[in-house]
């Protein structure tokens, strides 16, 4: 067998009102040398890609409910195909309310406990990086690393049996903590139960998280740490024969 | 025939609701002290036709189901009536 290295293909899925489509397709393709390309709401198909990544922004205007009238985009069921089938999938910011709402992650994502919009850089504490290989391979747990926060909605809701089930299976895997990694009421920017800033789904590939990593991979602008999520993706996409054999 | 279902959406019980809690303090800083809880919620009033009224209610209930609101954190509840008026505008020729 022989593993040919290529540059990892990125579906970026473009709902009307997404905005962060192009910074994670600049981070791509300048940044990392990737092969991203944006991929319209409407459409059925994803393309033969190694990831997808739902972005931040206002799809649909967040009418009704964040990412309630998304989910049932064509493209979304598309989408669905590509996780069940084990492909990674990222869903920051919008892109984490869509995935709620999709039931492709459980709980949902209200409106801020004090009702402002929060943009801010957040330190974030890294717990079972192993839950979701795909996406925090490359970190460890109790890491610090530091992502612009940027949204209204981003409470992270679910019941109780819910929250112990994902804490017991170590599915939160991001919470909003403090420059040494205290995880605290006056740490958390938006009044998320536990201080919940990202979970991963049961088969650890589809990550939802409110920080914005493609705003953290350039020195200029403040910060690095979202690379190390990009890397992650690098190296286990490397580390995944299935995925390179595809393209001989 | 048409119908117009009146379908309220709320937050459910023990949620917090912090635009609900806003509107209770402004309305105690405007001196109605008696003022235990708001809870704030969704109005979406919408025409459509359907057959007889279990057809009716069935639909809205699937609307909410499906789309108008999500239960891990909300509740909906409707009136349901026939848009009489509207039928009759309907049923006079112009």
């Amino acid at each position: 067998m022989t593993v040919v290295a290529h540059r990892p293909r990125i579906a970026v899925a473009v709902f009307p009102g997404t905005w962060s489509e192009r910074d994670f397709i600049h981070v791509a393709s300048e940044v990392l040398g990737w092969d991203p390309y944006p991929v319209w709401h409407l459409e059925e198909r994803i393309g033969d890609c190694d990831a997808v990544v739902l972005p931040g922004g206002f799809a649909h205007g967040d009418h009704l409910r964040t990412g309630a009238i998304a989910r049932f985009s064509p493209l979304m069921r598309a989408v669905e195909d590509f996780a069940e089938a084990g492909g990674p999938v990222i869903g920051s910011c919008n892109g984490f309310q869509v995935l709620t709402e999709a039931g492709m992650l459980p709980g949902a994502l209200l409106r801020n406990d004090h009702l402002e919009f929060r943009c801010d850089w957040q330190w974030l504490r890294v717990e079972h990086p192993e839950s979701a290989p795909a996406w925090l391979g490359d970190l460890s747990d109790g890491d610090s690393i530091r992502l612009p926060i940027s949204h209204g909605e981003g409470r992270y809701v679910a019941d109780a049996e819910t929250l112990d089930g994902l804490e017991a299976g170590g599915r939160v895997v991001l919470r909003y903590a403090d420059a040494g990694g205290a995880v605290s009421d006056e740490a958390n920017p938006n009044g998320s139960e536990r201080g919940i800033a990202g979970i991963v789904n049961a088969a650890g590939n589809v990550l939802g998280l409110m920080p914005h990593p493609e705003r953290a991979a350039e020195p200029e602008v403040g910060g690095t740490d979202g690379l190390r999520l990009f890397r992650s993706l690098e190296r286990w996409l490397q580390g995944r024969p299935a995925a390179a054999e595809r393209r001989l | 025939m048409r119908w117009l279902a009146e379908v309220h959406v709320s937050l459910r019980p023990g949620i917090a609701d912090p635009e609900g809690q806003t509107i209770g303090s402004a309305l105690r800083s405007l001196g109605y002290e008696t003022v235990a809880e708001v809870r704030s919620g969704k109005l979406l009033r919408i025409a459509f036709e359907a057959g007889g009224s279990s057809d009716a209610e069935a639909t809205v209930a699937e609307m909410c189901r499906r789309l108008l609101a999500n239960p891990v954190m909300e509740t909906a509840r409707w009136e349901l009536r026939a848009d009489e008026q509207q039928d009759a505008e309907e049923a006079v020729p112009s």
